[in-house]
């Protein structure tokens, strides 16, 4: 059972049409549906391409909050071995929301960390929908600490809306924990990278994100609030997301022109939970591009070019 | 002089041009609804005097409340391009800069000084909230790297005093991008082994709140000062209960181990001359309203023997 999006409606109708013929040929041997099937399914591929062309960025903040896109324990998976899961920020609980601890990646240890969302209610809950709070990013102080005296490269996947805005979150130290966080990400001596798989939401991005090299998924969007939360304070209004996302350039090939990311990993046609594989599989060949770029540095070298990089972002603005 | 120029003419004027008088001699304490007098609130640094609530004080009047003798030099921002998004909401955003500079007088949110307070040189970076809502765009994140840098080549500590809605939402991901930059500028005081001393006004929230204005050595916030990352509004509607009473105002924080000190506008200069000398490893001050410095002066002072 596919999800789709509003916008794939059409998609949707000639994809039912053709699976339903499917369906029925199976219970009737004699039907020769072949030339229908194929004739819908190829409108399928050609409606698809063309909606998928150019997606508005208010589309593509829909993509990538696509509930069947992959998410960090997918990419976590398929591209590590030895996962070691490492739990807890030795002060308060654990947070599910964010996982991390140590793994192997193409046989080499290192540190992996991410924000995970869930795939069903269940597990959606648990996660508290990739919302961190303090303990997650504490969690994450605490992993990102660890791989530096260790001398592991730290690999951080971001897929979060934001931090989540609770009591206890902010009595803890929401704030406290984020600006720690993003510090920690700037004074470790060894490699980090980053990719943003799905939504990278304001601060709760940039704790995870403030790394030596950040690659953004195509469809993949990375800003400071959502184009709700914009659209309700510039416009007085949520329902205009569409206009606020537009205003933003909170797509991957806008952040790539401002210099804000260093690569875009190309995604299938309709979006990276399409082809799954495809998707884990080009992610995994950027983060071993990224972390091989960085071979030859040492702690200060690995220190020094991540803060060049950030005091150098936007200098240019949009240069169009 | 005669009765014309004596008499005559300012009874004319009085008529015909009326004399340029500020319209609001009298201002309302949000808090209390005491009437207040313009003269006496800035002697007490817009201070309700009878309930003690801290009302917003412009940047400019901060900065020369805190120096000696009122007197500093404004340190420079190398100016963000302009616009860097194109922006366009409802208004455009140069318009919406423009109309701000109108209004407020400044370029822009924040201002970045150098001087003395109590005879020790510091340098300070005050935000405006009455600039876009003191809102961290590239000009802020611009201006806490220049005050950082500052200090630095002076080897002074930097007091930072803090009030933003946030980012400024018309530079979008850039104005998410000043949260590494300024952590940097933090980085660099640190490294320096210069103290970072931050104060907390009323209202820091969002990303500044996590990032530079969490990340002092010492916090010290103003009392009744709004401090949190998601404010509560959206946080009652997430959660949909009613919160407590004081949820995120400074005292709230400080019980919840967030703040070093909440401390009255009044005692605020004083306080921190105390913390920044002693982690200066410089002998006590003599507190007080001091006349702006001079060269020798400061050369003596500095030297001058231990006295409480």
């Amino acid at each position: 059972m596919t999800n789709y999006l509003d916008f794939e409606k059409p998609l949707a109708e000639i994809e039912g049409k053709a699976e339903e013929l499917r369906a029925l040929a199976r219970q009737n041997e004699e039907m020769d549906i072949d030339d229908e099937v194929s004739a819908l399914d190829r409108k399928a591929a050609n409606l698809l391409s063309d909606l998928y062309k150019s997606l508005t960025p208010w589309r593509k903040c829909q993509v990538a909050r696509h509930p069947d896109r992959p998410h960090c324990k997918d990419y976590i998976e398929a591209l590590f071995t030895e996962f070691t899961p490492l739990a807890g920020d030795r002060n308060f609980a654990d947070d599910h929301a964010v996982m991390g601890g140590l793994a192997r990646f193409n046989d080499r240890p290192v540190m992996v960390i991410g924000q995970e969302k869930g795939h069903d209610t269940k597990s959606r809950i648990e996660r508290n929908f990739g919302m961190a709070r303090p303990e997650g990013y504490r969690k994450a102080i605490r992993l990102m600490e660890m791989a530096d005296k260790f001398n592991l490269p730290v690999i951080t996947l971001v897929d979060t809306p934001g931090a989540y805005p609770g009591k206890g979150a902010e009595e803890r130290g929401q704030s406290e924990a984020i600006a720690r966080s993003t510090e920690k990400c700037l004074q470790i001596g060894v490699p980090l990278v980053s990719v943003i798989i799905g939504e990278g939401g304001s601060g709760g991005a940039v704790a995870f994100a403030s790394a030596n090299k950040v690659a953004m998924l195509e469809h993949s969007v990375y800003s400071v609030i959502t184009p709700e939360g914009c659209a309700s304070i510039l416009w007085k209004d949520p329902e205009k997301m569409r206009e606020a996302a537009e205003a933003m350039r909170l797509t991957a090939q806008d952040l790539f022109k401002l210099g804000v990311i260093d690569r875009i990993v190309g995604e299938p046609l309709g979006g990276a939970h399409r082809g799954r594989d495809t998707s884990v599989a080009a992610v995994g060949d950027a983060i071993a591009e990224m972390l091989s770029e960085m071979d030859d540095m040492d702690r200060g070298t690995v220190v020094q070019a991540r803060r060049k990089k950030f005091m150098e972002i936007g200098a240019k603005g949009l240069s169009t | 002089m005669n009765w014309i120029t004596n008499y005559v003419r300012p009874r004319i004027n009085s008529i015909f041009s009326r004399r340029e008088m500020p319209e609001n001699l009298w201002s309302k304490c949000d808090e209390c609804g005491s009437m207040l007098f313009h003269r006496e609130l800035k002697e007490h640094l817009n201070v309700c005097p009878q309930c003690g609530h801290h009302m917003a004080l412009r940047a400019r009047d901060r900065l020369t409340a805190l120096f000696d003798g009122g007197s500093y030099s404004e340190v420079e921002v190398p100016a963000p391009v302009a616009d860097p998004l194109h922006f366009r909401d409802q208004k455009r955003y140069p318009d919406r800069m423009k109309a701000a500079q109108r209004a407020t007088g400044e370029k822009e949110a924040m201002l970045v000084a150098e001087g003395e307070i109590g005879r020790t040189p510091i340098v300070a970076a005050v935000q405006d909230f009455s600039f876009m809502g003191g809102s961290m765009g590239m000009y802020v994140g611009n201006a806490i790297i220049a005050a950082a840098e500052r200090a630095v080549a002076l080897h002074r500590p930097l007091i930072l005093f803090s009030a933003a809605g946030g980012a400024r939402m018309q530079e979008g991901i850039l104005s998410l991008m000043q949260m590494p930059r300024t952590t940097v500028a933090v980085q660099m005081l640190k490294e320096a082994g210069l103290p970072y001393v931050v104060v907390l006004t009323h209202p820091t929230t969002g990303g500044v709140t996590a990032s530079y204005a969490m990340l002092g050595d010492v916090q010290i916030a103003e009392p009744g000062a709004l401090i949190c990352f998601a404010g509560p509004r959206v946080i009652e509607q997430t959660i949909r209960e009613k919160l407590p009473e004081g949820f995120q105002r400074a005292e709230y924080l400080l019980d919840h181990g967030m703040l070093d000190r909440v401390t009255p506008r009044r005692d605020m200069r004083d306080e921190l001359i105390t913390i920044t000398r002693m982690l200066l490893d410089l002998p006590p001050q003599v507190k007080g309203e001091l006349p702006a410095p001079e060269k020798e002066a400061v050369q003596e002072a500095d030297d001058a023997p231990e006295k409480t």
